[in-house]
């Protein structure tokens, strides 16, 4: 028997180059130096998410020396800091002035402006992002083939299945214009990346929430006979209950030029007032009357978003600013005066809303008590935000 | 969910598509495209229910592969000189994955097609994964890798160094000016489907070939997101297409875009694969050979020339003047010559090249040895403090290059060179494309007809400007490129953390002072000007003094 020889393959050799941290000591091998050391953290110890978020998105006011080198047609690039109307202290103080020989003027002191010091609470970076919703869909696709299979669907009257295909149907319209027009058409708006982050996962909440609701309105055509799984359209297009709604949705994304007011009269105002007074008081009170178990747990995932992830960042991103050392009163004015503006246009819609609190046989909470319930958490959401509860609430 | 119902239930969330009824939603952004006639499809049907588990699951490979490495000690084997040169990429490249992110809103305003704005959306989430899982991998080599210097401070670094503006480009010029332009053109339909080859594939084989085999495991994770990037731009492209009134603009933006790319890709990379590398298997590729494959027949063949039966204008002529200028002028060597010459404006190490590498590049590049092996010769032989300056103001036959107005990478083929006024200022430019971006592209008309939604080039894009006049020690302390001992340097030319050989702050002392060639040029006379010219385009090869005559 012979053995051939195999020619030897070509793949790069393993080296021992003993190149781990701590193999010599030198000027910076330390562990101290094994960390970001270009901003300070909020707490004593910085996280991870600061880690990976923090000054990716730089700044002329702190170490971009040479400045933003491409802008749009009037010169303006990055992220300019007037594109709310908000102001952080140190937001008038102007960039440092470089020139020929000038060095680099960098800005050693973090924060540079009060703007740096915003972090979301709920520390979202992609991790988190992937697993939070990963385990949402992962649920909801449970809890729907699990009813699907116990024939749940059956135990549905007739009125609350007409109620699920036109109102909760109705409602994936909201969630998607306000994820893609309000939450993603502003986050190239913030003047950090901290905020434009959050911007984007609360985007992500909305979208999906949005894309749940009309594949949940899918499996509801296919298991429930007569379920018409494109009245949602009708309701959305004609309904006058829904038209309020959609006007304030829509001004959400009319919004000019301010992403502060975009994004404060979304989730400080539309959202309690609206989403709340109909997904929880209206739709997750009234399911389990009416033989249903499941829609509330498709509504309840998107409440979850709303009401433990989006309000927290948005209360931390916009309180502060009511306290700010230096601009405290000014944005105290602006927002009490969003306040003015959003307030009655949302109590006009949800008023205008009120017929669906009698749609379902077994009936929920009256409506005043729903709107009473939602006002009282709205302002609740004002104190936290350091503002006064406005006039307009009386109405 | 199976395949029938994945496409079942793209079709079903197509009903969300919104028309205003009471409110027009507000146009921040703007670009000089029309849609009249734009056909309006969504090419990769994409849903959230599968998507947030399915990048999930590549999350669980990129965390697990993480861990493993550092258990398996993986950093006893990676070479530092490829890992020094990730001080730079990793500053660099989360930068454009955010802005990428950022961009995509800019076509939600100007596409009228509100089924791809849900691919655009998606694109937005994946971008944010892609920036802070490289952050994130940027933070692991910091915390495992002998010198953290460079990456401990990268953000700062990369913000204030001497070529940050270089990799700067490739992320503002996405969020920037108008809407189509930027996000769709410069970033869809070349960076990500032309130039994530070089960058997300081409590089990462090279770090496992050095023993690194996370960038692999993170980058192509990143890159498995791209087909869906690829598609969007390709859509959108369609759209554009089918309205004629935007062909201008397409040649306009495929030129400028083209060209860009190549300027600032072909710099980095090219560098960092050809001189970041200790494997000189004379068969592995070089990156003329990975351009080749990649970006000539992959991108260029297969992507844009079919697209010349859509009415698409295609940059034959800034493709082939891309493969000579990296096949016959030496651009990526004049680039990573240039980088070890400025080696004390960075934040990283630069090895010298040894007999080894002098081989590997004679047998790829035949002819290389007689126009840069002096100079790397000399960069060893000054590479431990001895008495003398560093390279940069020793003479060795290099005359320090002015920087190129729009790229920012330096006239390094000195033939090429190009000089305007513009704005009242004289400005060089490293090619005539480059001069042609800034005078004709990037301005309020184009051709005679009205681009007021176009961009515009603007900040202190010569670097040497600001510390024109200043001592070497006091520039490299503004910048902040010290070590935690006050006065060793962050960058060093060689790999020897011996401290008796690593430069200091005192060395940088001694040094004549810097100049700014773009000062300079601008304290000439028109003669004086018209001269340097003149002798500028015939230096070179290498950075050498234009010959005397005889």
């Amino acid at each position: 028997m012979t053995t051939t020889e195999r020619p030897e393959r070509s793949v790069p050799k393993p080296v021992f180059t003993d190149a781990e941290a701590g193999a010599r000591e030198f000027p910076d091998s330390s562990a101290s130096a094994r960390r970001y050391n270009y901003f300070k953290p909020a707490k004593r110890k910085q996280t991870h998410y600061e880690d990976v978020t923090v000054d990716v998105q730089p700044d002329p006011h702190h170490y971009l020396t040479q400045g933003w080198i491409y802008g749009f047609s009037n010169g303006e690039g990055g992220y300019p800091l007037h594109w709310t109307k908000l102001k952080a202290w140190g937001s008038d103080k102007p960039e440092p002035q470089r020139g020929p020989g000038t060095g680099g003027l960098p800005v050693k002191e973090w924060p540079a402006h009060g703007w740096h010091e915003f972090r979301d609470p709920n520390e979202e970076w992609e991790q988190t992002l992937y697993r939070y919703n990963a385990n949402v869909v992962r649920q909801l696709t449970q809890n729907v083939e699990n009813a699907r299979n116990a024939k749940a669907f059956e135990q549905w009257t007739p009125n609350w299945v007409r109620f699920v295909e036109r109102n909760v149907g109705a409602w994936m319209h909201i969630e998607h214009i306000l994820g893609l027009y309000v939450f993603a058409g502003n986050e190239r708006s913030g003047p950090t990346n901290m905020h434009n982050t959050a911007m984007a996962v609360n985007s992500a909440h909305k979208i999906r929430f949005a894309q749940d609701l009309a594949l949940y309105n899918l499996t509801l055509t296919e298991e429930i006979e007569g379920f018409d799984g494109s009245a949602h359209l009708n309701a959305w297009n004609a309904d006058p209950e829904w038209q309020g709604a959609r006007k304030v949705c829509e001004a959400l994304t009319a919004v000019q030029d301010d992403w502060g007011e975009a994004i404060f009269a979304a989730n400080a105002v539309f959202e309690p007032l609206i989403g709340e007074l109909f997904r929880s008081n209206l739709v997750m009170q009234s399911a389990a009357g009416n033989g249903d178990f499941v829609t509330p747990t498709v509504m309840g995932a998107g409440e979850y978003d709303y009401a433990q992830r989006d309000l927290r960042w948005t209360i931390a991103c916009f309180a502060p600013l009511t306290q700010d050392k230096e601009f405290a009163d000014h944005n105290r004015q602006l927002m009490q005066g969003w306040l003015s503006n959003w307030v009655p246009q949302a109590l006009q819609a949800a008023r205008q809303m009120q017929p669906l609190w009698s749609q379902p046989d077994a009936k929920p909470p009256r409506f005043e008590d729903s709107l009473d319930k939602a006002k009282n958490r709205f302002a609740g959401i004002c104190r936290d935000l350091g503002l006064d509860t406005p006039e307009e609430l009386k109405q | 969910m199976s395949r029938q119902s994945l496409a079942k239930a793209h079709q079903k969330i197509q009903e969300l598509a919104w028309e205003p009824a009471y409110h027009e939603p507000y146009m921040k952004y703007g670009t000089d495209y029309t849609f009249r006639k734009a056909a309006k499809k969504d090419p990769l049907k994409q849903v959230l229910r599968s998507y947030f588990p399915m990048e999930e699951e590549k999350d669980h490979r990129v965390y697990g592969a993480q861990d493993g490495a550092i258990r398996g000690n993986m950093f006893r084997q990676v070479q530092e000189r490829w890992l020094e040169w990730q001080k730079l990429f990793l500053s660099i490249i989360p930068l454009p994955e955010i802005s990428a992110a950022r961009s995509m809103p800019m076509l939600f305003h100007v596409v009228p097609n509100p089924e791809l704005h849900n691919g655009q959306a998606i694109q937005m989430i994946d971008e944010v994964r892609h920036s802070t899982i490289q952050q994130n991998l940027k933070r692991l080599y910091m915390n495992n890798y002998i010198d953290p210097a460079g990456f401990n401070n990268s953000l700062r670094n990369f913000q204030s160094d001497y070529c940050g503006t270089i990799g700067r480009q490739f992320a503002e010029g996405f969020i920037t000016g108008d809407a189509i332009t930027a996000a769709s053109i410069y970033l869809t339909i070349v960076a990500e489907t032309a130039f994530t080859n070089t960058l997300f594939v081409a590089m990462p084989a090279e770090a496992a070939a050095n023993g690194d085999y996370l960038l692999p495991t993170v980058f192509h994770s990143v890159q498995s997101d791209e087909s869906r990037h690829i598609s969007n731009g390709y859509a959108t492209l369609l759209m554009a297409l089918s309205d004629e009134d935007n062909r201008q603009l397409l040649e306009r933006d495929l030129r400028y875009a083209w060209w860009n790319n190549h300027r600032v890709v072909d710099a980095a990379i090219g560098t960092f694969i050809e001189y970041g590398t200790k494997d000189r298997r004379k068969d592995r590729e070089s990156y003329a050979e990975m351009w080749r494959r990649w970006i000539y027949d992959d991108y260029y063949r297969s992507y844009l020339v079919p697209l010349e039966k859509y009415g698409l204008t295609i940059p034959h002529d800034l493709v082939e003047e891309s493969w000579k200028q990296i096949w016959e002028k030496g651009y990526v060597h004049e680039v990573a010559q240039f980088f070890a010459t400025g080696w004390l404006a960075n934040y990283w190490r630069i090895d010298a090249m040894t007999d080894e590498d002098f081989e590997w590049f004679e047998y790829k590049y035949p002819g290389w040895y007689d126009k840069y092996g002096k100079w790397w010769e000399n960069y060893a032989r000054l590479a431990t403090p001895n008495g003398h300056n560093a390279i940069v103001a020793e003479d060795v036959d290099y005359v320090y290059p002015h920087r190129c107005w729009t790229c920012m990478v330096p006239c390094l083929v000195r033939e090429d060179m190009v000089m305007a006024e513009v704005d009242g200022q004289w400005r060089t430019y490293c090619h005539e494309v480059c001069r042609w971006t800034d005078v004709e592209a990037f301005r309020p008309v184009y051709q005679g007809r009205e681009t007021p939604n176009m961009g515009r080039l603007v900040g202190h894009r010569e670097w040497e400007t600001l510390y024109h006049g200043w001592n070497w020690a006091d520039v490299v302390q503004d910048m902040g490129f010290v070590r935690d001992d006050g006065k060793t340097m962050t960058a060093q030319p060689h790999l020897d953390l011996d401290p008796k050989k690593m430069w200091t702050l005192d060395h940088m002392r001694r040094m004549p002072h810097l100049q700014s060639p773009n000062v300079l040029l601008n304290e000439m006379s028109d003669s004086e000007r018209d001269a340097f010219h003149a002798d500028y385009i015939r230096q070179g090869p290498a950075g050498r003094p234009a010959p005397t005559d005889a």
